[in-house]
């Protein structure tokens, strides 16, 4: 008989999985479900819903540090953070809009290292989280790391945890680092430049002293499918790049960095709340030119060549696109047809170097096709061995990232 | 400092060994002389010696495959080594171990600029890399205080930090790609010139294992455009307190400085009698808070760094003029171990971190601890991130002054977790905090570890006796402990 397990701590989460792991039962782990269609779809016997482990342990602004349980839905901690003055750097999407779900929860952010446009500047999610306590698929509770950002005391656990997609250990709480939010968000944008020519211009202000904090490429459908004006009326490519920080210094970045772009043609500038409401479109991938039952493809390439892969492919696949991190971020949508793509996606990835995940697509599709990047096969087996020594008996999220681990 | 004890069958066989390894590394890539081996038996932390039973230096990754393919093959222990500047000891030789030096590995081999990436060998010394790349305007961030010296694959061995991590980040922070060498000579590539891993992370989990689960046969690091502006302040304290309290000021102000260190008051005086900075020699504490970035940033936020200052008690403040003064200012900082070094014969750096606000409080323990080992103690932090440097003073040659500074050393590092730090935040484990670990790690969270390294080198080949304090068998960490039979739990809901 299949069960739900809503452990209320961590001593009851151990002694959930330590059952499994004697049974050999599979558990798929979630928090609020949010992120239930990101991955290879499962089949468990059991689900351990962590909704139970959820608040804020610790906030200390001026340490710049956070504690939290692995169900504290994400919102409440960015609440927390913003009425400090804070938030999570690295810009955690939300990836609801595009998947039919709600926002989810840290433990959800941090399992799946989804960062947002700022992630060219200020890291990953991996790179802010500094400490955890888990249970591991042996139903072992441990813990590594701590709440300070200098420390190099044992293996760094925090880093493989984070993009394990819940499939070494269940993490139930998280300490993290903040950082002082901006007090000034400004973004300039330049009109109608071709994919080459932007990734240029996107490298050019990157390469500036003016600190870019987000560099995005917007194609003409992309552009348009914005619900800013600015962005959306011109009716060509948009090309985003964001300045942060205190006020007097953005205004004179601003300047100068408009004056570094003249040769782009035109710009303008989107100030304060219409600058936060753009990235956070670019964030959710909001923009992409998307029909609802289209597949998504969010693909990872060195920033150079994020416009070389779409090229590529103009005219062997029907699809829509725009590029973040300066390039290097590349969301792709294409009709449900046959393998969503991926046999002409993932040849071009390979050949350019990167990674390709099917971020939406019918269960079907995901089950058929990797869903991630398939890696060599020493790579491949020494990740299997890295996995079985925090769950032997493969009971957590069994087939989330690969068939069969 | 108890190591392995030596495989005496292996060094019965070393003969046959160096004929081998000079096969795979002809010319005077071996080194089997006592004489020639002799600048191996140490790196920098030199209180701790060792000769290894053959040093080899070889030139390719498929030379290093081919060594540890053999070692792995013929059950020969190997301690990788960079440019040998560990303060941990993390890079001691084994009696019974094959030293794998890195240092013919001393090539860039791209800078691109257009994805700000460099892609280098492991020897080459991390200040190279910010050379190669200087006279377009960029740098590579991580500045460990020994960048003149030590290379990148030591920094990524260690996960190095440096005076500007606080706004810059260590060396995982500014990775992009890895090629390592499993034990089992197989060549493992990591990242690339993108962003995050489409699996699990092992680029970070190879950054700071301190040579134990791989070796680095190249790297591709992100390097950044340099600042356009760089100012410091100068402010001496009455008390450690009011520092202290700076510190959490700026930080509360949304600030991140680019570097923010601290320096107490045996510390100031041996650097102004050393290197005449400048500084005044009756403040209890002494804090340097560097602002970089664009020009009016920099100009903007140091008179609110003023003011925090002067709120805080502050008994003189200086903001430098000129990239000279600047400099004077960190003369002080950068002399400060040299400078401690005269007044005493012997020191000891240690390397704990705490949380920032703990400062005042841990200062005031070591005092009592310096009284209570009968050394004296001098302190440099880095005080933005809470990374302590003590350097406690003694005389290797007075009976008992090494062990009571290793008892005042564990002392501090003890502390540093009592109050919610940590035990290293950039020296390493190595083997000098290896019999600490207890300390801050439960036995279960140390197996975790130690099955990280089963799934690496299961016969636990590379690098043994560094890091965790005790060597268990992987058979023996992999075996799955049986709970219980039964579902136990009624309490949990169950639907």
């Amino acid at each position: 008989m299949s069960s739900t397990f809503r452990p209320s701590n961590a001593s009851e989460t151990r002694d959930v999985v330590a059952w499994c792991a004697d049974s050999g039962s599979a558990l798929e782990v979630i928090g609020s479900g949010s992120k239930r269609g990101l991955g290879r779809p499962l089949q468990t016997e059991h689900t351990i819903d962590l909704s139970g482990l959820a608040g804020i342990g610790l906030h200390e602004p001026e340490e710049l540090v956070m504690s939290a349980a692995a169900a504290t839905p994400i919102g409440v901690i960015e609440r927390a953070l913003d009425h400090a003055g804070q938030m999570l750097a690295f810009e955690p999407m939300d990836p609801g809009p595009l998947l039919g779900a709600g926002a989810g929860t840290i433990g959800g952010v941090f399992a799946c290292n989804l960062s947002g446009p700022r992630r060219i500047k200020a890291g990953a999610a991996r790179d802010h989280l500094l400490g955890f306590s888990a249970v591991s698929g042996r139903g072992e509770c441990f813990r590594s790391g701590g709440r300070v950002v200098k420390n190099v005391t044992g293996y760094d656990l925090s880093k493989l945890v984070c993009g394990s997609w819940g499939t070494l250990a269940i993490v139930t709480e998280f300490t993290f680092k903040v950082l002082p939010a901006p007090e000034r968000t400004w973004t300039v944008l330049v009109q109608g430049l071709d994919g080459k020519t932007a990734t240029g211009a996107m490298s050019a202000a990157m390469n500036s002293p003016h600190e870019v904090a987000g560099a995005a490429h917007l194609p003409r459908r992309a552009a348009a499918a914005s619900s800013l004006e600015p962005v959306s009326g011109a009716g060509e490519a948009i090309t985003a790049l964001r300045l942060e920080g205190f006020g007097p210094s953005v205004e004179q970045r601003c300047r100068e960095l408009r004056h570094l772009l003249e040769d782009c043609g035109g710009t303008c500038v989107l100030r304060s709340e219409d600058s936060r409401r753009f990235w956070r479109e670019v964030r959710d991938a909001a923009v992409l030119p998307c029909p609802d039952h289209h597949v998504i493809w969010r693909i990872s390439v060195a920033p150079s060549s994020g416009h070389v892969l779409l090229d590529g492919l103009a005219d062997r696949l029907d699809h829509g696109a725009f590029l973040d991190w300066a390039g290097g971020l590349v969301w792709l949508s294409t009709p449900p047809n046959g393998d969503g793509g991926t046999g002409l996606i993932r040849a071009a990835v390979s050949a350019l170097g990167g990674h390709a995940t099917l971020f939406r697509a019918p269960a079907a599709i995901r089950s058929s096709v990797p869903v991630f990047q398939p890696q060599p096969a020493p790579l491949a087996a020494l990740s299997r061995r890295v996995k079985e020594s925090f769950d032997p008996r493969g009971i957590l999220n069994p087939g989330r990232m690969v068939s069969g681990v | 400092m108890l190591m392995p004890k030596p495989d005496q069958s292996v060094i019965a066989r070393r003969e046959e060994i160096v004929a081998r390894l000079r096969d795979i590394v002809p010319g005077e890539g071996v080194i089997a002389d006592e004489t020639g081996m002799r600048v191996y038996e140490s790196d920098a932390l030199a209180v701790y010696r060792q000769l290894p039973m053959i040093v080899v230096l070889p030139e390719t990754t498929e030379q290093v495959a081919a060594i540890l393919g053999y070692c792995s093959d013929h059950g020969i222990k190997v301690v990788p080594r960079g440019a040998g500047t560990s303060l941990s000891g993390g890079a001691l030789p084994l009696a019974d171990g094959v030293l794998l030096g890195l240092g013919k590995f001393n090539r860039i081999l791209e800078v691109d600029f257009d994805n700000r990436a460099v892609v280098t060998q492991p020897g080459v010394t991390n200040l190279g890399i910010t050379h190669a790349v200087e006279d377009a305007g960029f740098y590579y961030a991580p500045d460990p205080s020994s960048q003149i010296a030590c290379s990148i694959g030591g920094n990524v061995a260690e996960n190095s930090g440096g005076v500007h991590c606080l706004k810059y980040g260590l060396t995982t922070n500014n990775l992009l790609g890895l090629t390592f060498v499993t034990i089992e000579g197989e060549v493992i590539t990591l990242g690339g010139k993108h962003f995050d891993s489409e699996g699990y992370d092992l680029m970070g989990l190879m950054t700071g294992s301190e040579g134990l689960l791989g070796v680095v046969t190249e790297v591709t690091v992100r390097i950044l455009r340099k600042p356009s502006t760089a100012r410091a302040v100068l402010v001496g304290f009455p008390t450690s307190e009011g520092a202290g309290a700076c510190v959490a000021g700026v930080i509360g102000a949304g600030i991140i400085p680019g570097g923010m260190e601290m320096m107490d008051n045996p510390a100031i005086n041996a650097t102004e009698d050393f290197v005449q900075a400048g500084y005044p020699r009756d403040a209890a504490a002494l804090l340097i808070v560097e602002l970089d970035g664009p020009g009016v940033e920099v100009d903007h936020l140091i008179g609110r760094v003023r003011e925090i200052a002067e709120a805080n008690g502050a008994t003189s403040v200086r903001i430098s003029e000129s990239e000279a003064e600047r400099d004077r200012f960190w003369a002080g900082r950068k002399a400060a171990f040299p400078a401690v070094g005269r007044i005493a014969p012997d020191y000891m750096c240690m390397d704990g971190t705490i949380p920032r606000r703990m400062l005042p409080e841990i200062l005031r323990r070591m005092s009592q601890m310096s009284r209570h080992h009968g050394l004296a103690v001098a302190n440099v932090f880095h005080a933005g991130d809470g990374n302590l440097h003590p350097l406690i003073l003694f005389d290797a040659n007075q009976p008992g002054q090494l062990e009571a500074a290793e008892a005042f050393g564990a002392d501090i590092l003890k502390a540093c977790v009592e109050l919610g730090g940590v035990l290293t935040g950039e020296h390493g484990v190595g083997v000098e905090k290896r019999d600490l670990m207890g300390e801050m790690f439960t036995e279960a969270d140390l197996d975790h570890q130690q099955r990280v390294k089963c799934a690496f080198d299961p016969d636990g080949l590379l690098n043994p006796g560094k890091v965790f304090p005790q060597l268990r068998r992987c058979a023996e960490l992999g075996r799955m402990q049986v709970h219980r039979g039964q579902i136990p739990f009624p309490d949990i809901p169950r639907f």
